[in-house]
């Protein structure tokens, strides 16, 4: 592993209800609300297995998901786990 | 405090107390036929008191006091002493109810079934859900809908509709003049005069009705109307309620129930008759 390692709260730390695409998510350490897009969703299920880097969670997600074979898609990645850590969502390990 | 009163809401109980006998009296005239706090507790308390002393007979001014307070809230005159004592009901629920999920919103209901109307000020939900309550629906509530943190019902909260402005001429036209208080002319808010609900809405006030539709209603546009997704209304929503925040999960739990459970839409409107055609249209459809 290369990148820096992110973890996130187990998941029944949250509340997650879908509403038409969007993901209705309370998180219960800090209290607040998210309204979160995919694939903020799909990055927190991948982080349940334990802490990864972007590339790790690539695979995961490769486990569930058809991806694109795209060499960009770790930088995709890496973007929105940013945006997960600035809403505290998620942490670096 | 010299003058009080006791007085159930709902499922709230208020104690008012006033160093005024004018507030008191003219709460007892539009409050009549609703019952005391239940047991006679009381679960909010409203104080009208003189800003200063003297300024209980000099230029008297009123101080909304109780339970909760906001210091920056400036004083009412002895005129007002009936919004002072509306406010101070407001500023009670808003800052202190726990036990319910409560929205800015008024609401109405029929056959067993409510429609809930939220929006900025101005937008007409208070004024739509007079006019529907003196047009066969029972009114549940004009300023707040309170959502039962368990089940998910609507509990009645029918307190005197405050009508402003034009919207006093309107139900002067629909309901007789002895459900109506003193007109209250040059208050912060403009012309003010509220609105004693129909009897029903009184003796009915502790049955809940079951959530039906969500309406996001906008006056002074043309008429329009777009569904609302559950996702939308739910942030709507969070922003309507005095309480998400300090209810934690069981506000999330509530309010995502109440979104994903039930059709939303927003309505523009350029008149009241218009709006209404609007409600009963898409009340007639909403299981089609």
């Amino acid at each position: 592993m290369t990148g820096p390692l992110y973890r996130a709260d187990p998941p029944t730390m949250r509340l997650a209800v879908e509403a038409e695409g969007l993901t209705l998510l309370y998180h219960r350490p800090s209290g607040m609300t998210h309204v979160l897009g995919p694939p903020a969703p799909e990055l927190l299920t991948a982080l349940a297995e334990g802490p990864a880097d972007a590339a790790e969670i690539v695979r995961r997600l490769r486990q569930h998901h058809d991806l694109q074979d795209d060499a960009g898609i770790e930088a995709v990645v890496a973007a929105r786990l940013d945006e997960l850590e600035a809403a505290g969502l998620v942490s670096r390990a | 405090m010299r003058h009080g009163l006791s007085l159930g809401v709902g499922p709230v109980g208020f104690r008012i107390g006033s160093a005024w006998p004018g507030p008191i009296a003219a709460l007892r005239g539009l409050y009549a036929g609703y019952p005391e706090a239940e047991d006679g507790i009381a679960d909010f308390t409203v104080r009208l008191e003189p800003n200063r002393p003297w300024r209980r007979w000099i230029r008297p001014s009123i101080a909304i006091g109780g339970d909760h307070r906001l210091p920056e809230a400036a004083p009412l005159a002895l005129a007002h002493g009936l919004l002072a004592a509306e406010m101070g009901m407001n500023l009670q629920m808003a800052l202190g109810l726990r036990r319910y999920l409560l929205l800015h919103a008024s609401a109405v209901e029929r056959d067993g079934r409510a429609l809930v109307m939220t929006g900025a000020s101005g937008a007409g939900k208070s004024t739509l859900a007079a006019l529907l309550g003196e047009r066969g629906w029972r009114l549940l509530g004009d300023e707040f809908v309170l959502v039962d943190l368990a089940g998910g019902g609507l509990h009645p909260f029918p307190r005197a509709v405050s009508l402003k402005n034009a919207a006093i001429t309107l139900l002067e036209a629909e309901a007789p003049p002895e459900r109506f208080g003193p007109v209250l002319e040059e208050t912060p808010k403009g012309r003010i005069r509220h609105l004693r609900p129909r009897a029903e809405a009184i003796h009915r006030m502790a049955e809940p009705a079951v959530p039906a539709l969500i309406l996001f209603p906008r006056y002074g546009y043309d008429k329009a109307l777009r569904p609302v997704g559950a996702a939308e209304a739910f942030v709507r929503l969070t922003q309507a309620s005095t309480n998400y925040v300090s209810l934690g999960e069981a506000g999330f739990r509530a309010l995502t129930g109440l979104v994903t459970a039930n059709p939303a839409c927003a309505i523009d409107y350029p008149d009241t008759d218009g709006a209404i055609d609007l409600v009963e249209t898409l009340w007639a459809n909403l299981d089609a």
